[in-house]
């Protein structure tokens, strides 16, 4: 397996002493489904954006797809933007718009600005987006406004979105923290199969741990801006957890013996 | 501890209280305004407006020349605005967090804005009359100053509630500033900006009456010009048709309101 996304070193300071990150260090395989979990304000969000160069990061180097992506000028960085999707946990959709509008918005990045400005979409990126909801199982809401769909249903068009740039690897900014149950596996569902069977990387901030190590091959553990743990979710013991959330790991609510029974 | 905590607010209101009753006290003093003398003379008043103040069987002949003025006050009302609106919305764009170039322009623009903002517009209209004169173009461009003030700033507001998180799904795909501008933030805001718009007509109308005072146009000049040559009669018709101008456009602005909101 090759590496698609290298971390090393990345460090973030907001302002003069607060460090957000601190000499981060890791790699992710294609194809790889990889969670990130850590306690609230940990730097799951900040470190997620600083692979895109949402924010950017104060040191180190990332590299993706053998791109160094610290040092890329304004039209490199958009070039390898519309290779990465992103996936919040608010949707962050046009309300306004329709369902498949707001689709055809991943391949805005590919488009000239006037097409852009325009809205100009070919008949064959327009059947690509239906073909794409429907998988989503968002066949018969196409026409919808985004605002009469349900969280899970807007969730899935942030799917949609991301997946119609055909990018080689998703970055999910806790994709499921706003939702019920039902509508978080489905989104989890989703997501495990882009992984494994389109060959997405997937890189997902999450805050329960039981579905990080139901769903995923690899954890990244964060406290305070520092990798903690690092390492296939099978070998995750009650420490590590601990170490992550600098807490006693019985007072979390799950049951670590019963993921790994399962 | 919890009984101090309660106590302490309660001294803190009483003490607001008493300052704001000082304060209120002191104004009636310095200004030697008498509150017996000034409420009685309330029924005068409303007696004196019923005896004068209604328009007659012959003002209503004036009635043509009138909706003429009235007519002209409101188009200068709209187009002042929304000629503004769309200066504002350039300079929204500039100066809003989500939207702007770079600090130094975001900085600048809302900068311009807030100086547009806080002269009101009668002090716009009379620092024009060194300029324009008393016409009615005075008037449009000082209506036309305070909306753009107004207006970037609300609309400011509007971008940065409405499209914050697709702004930042649009820039994390690669898409280019001008397709985010027209794609995202237009679509999210257009239809709160409209609603700014329509506020602001209503207000401009209110305020192109006074500054017609001002400039000598419109329906402001008509009223002032029937009040000081004592024809009562004909100045009530003039209050009396703006405030129908003024219903007519509220309830049009609501119905639009409705629709698009």
């Amino acid at each position: 397996m090759t590496a698609l996304l290298e971390v090393n070193h990345v460090s973030k300071q907001f302002g003069n002493d607060s460090k957000a990150l601190s000499d981060v260090n890791f790699t992710v395989n294609e194809g790889e489904f990889v969670s990130i979990i850590g306690p609230s304000g940990a730097g799951k969000s900040t470190l997620l954006r600083c692979i895109n160069r949402m924010i950017d990061a104060t040191g180190g180097e990332i590299t993706f797809d053998n791109m160094n992506v610290m040092n890329l000028k304004k039209k490199e960085l958009k070039m390898v933007r519309t290779r990465i999707g992103m996936i919040f946990q608010h949707y962050n959709l046009v309300n306004r718009l329709s369902v498949i509008e707001n689709t055809l918005h991943g391949i805005l990045g590919k488009k000239s600005t006037i097409a852009g400005v325009l809205g100009l979409y070919n008949q064959a990126e327009r059947e690509q987006a239906v073909r794409i909801l429907s998988m989503l199982g968002l066949g018969e809401h196409i026409y919808k406004r985004a605002d009469q769909l349900s969280g899970g249903q807007k969730q899935r068009v942030g799917i949609a979105r991301a997946l119609i740039q055909n990018p080689r690897m998703l970055l999910c900014d806790e994709p499921i923290a706003s939702l019920d149950p039902n509508s978080a596996k489905t989104i989890m569902d989703h997501l495990r199969t882009i992984s494994s069977q389109m060959g997405i990387t997937v890189i997902v901030n999450l805050h329960q741990v039981d579905v990080a190590l139901k769903y995923s091959d690899k954890i990244i553990g964060i406290n305070q801006g520092q990798v903690v743990f690092n390492g296939s979710s099978k070998d995750i013991t009650k420490e590590d957890i601990q170490r992550i959330y600098g807490s006693e790991a019985e007072d979390l609510i799950f049951d670590i013996g019963g993921i790994h029974a399962s | 501890m919890q009984a101090d905590f309660f106590a302490k607010k309660r001294r803190n209101s009483l003490g607001f209280l008493l300052i704001l009753g000082a304060i209120t006290f002191g104004a009636i003093v310095i200004t030697e305004y008498n509150l017996v003398k000034g409420f009685e003379s309330l029924p005068r008043a409303v007696t004196w407006a019923l005896g004068n103040f209604y328009p007659t069987q012959e003002s209503l002949s004036r009635l043509p020349g009138i909706l003429n003025s009235l007519l002209e006050t409101l188009l200068v009302s709209i187009a002042a605005t929304t000629v503004g609106a769309s200066f504002a919305l350039f300079f929204a764009v500039m100066g809003s967090n989500t939207t702007r170039v770079n600090a130094f322009f975001g900085s600048i623009s809302r900068g311009i804005a807030t100086v547009f903002r806080n002269i009101d517009v009668a002090a716009w209209a009379m620092i024009l009359l060194f300029s324009f004169g008393q016409s009615s173009l005075t008037g449009y461009f000082a209506l036309f100053f305070g909306s753009f003030g107004f207006l970037t700033r609300a609309f400011v507001e509007t971008i940065d509630e409405a499209s914050g998180g697709s702004v930042e799904a649009l820039r994390a795909t690669g898409a280019s500033y001008f397709s985010i501008i027209f794609q995202s933030v237009i679509p999210s805001s257009v239809p709160q900006m409209i609603s700014w718009v329509l506020f602001m007509i209503e207000t401009n109308i209110r305020s192109a009456t006074l500054i017609g005072l001002l400039t000598g146009s419109g329906i402001g000049f008509t009223f002032n010009l029937y009040y000081k040559s004592l024809n009562y009669d004909i100045a009530s018709l003039v209050v009396i048709t703006i405030i129908v101008a003024i219903l007519f456009i509220e309830s049009i602005s609501n119905y639009v309101r409705r629709v698009i909101l």
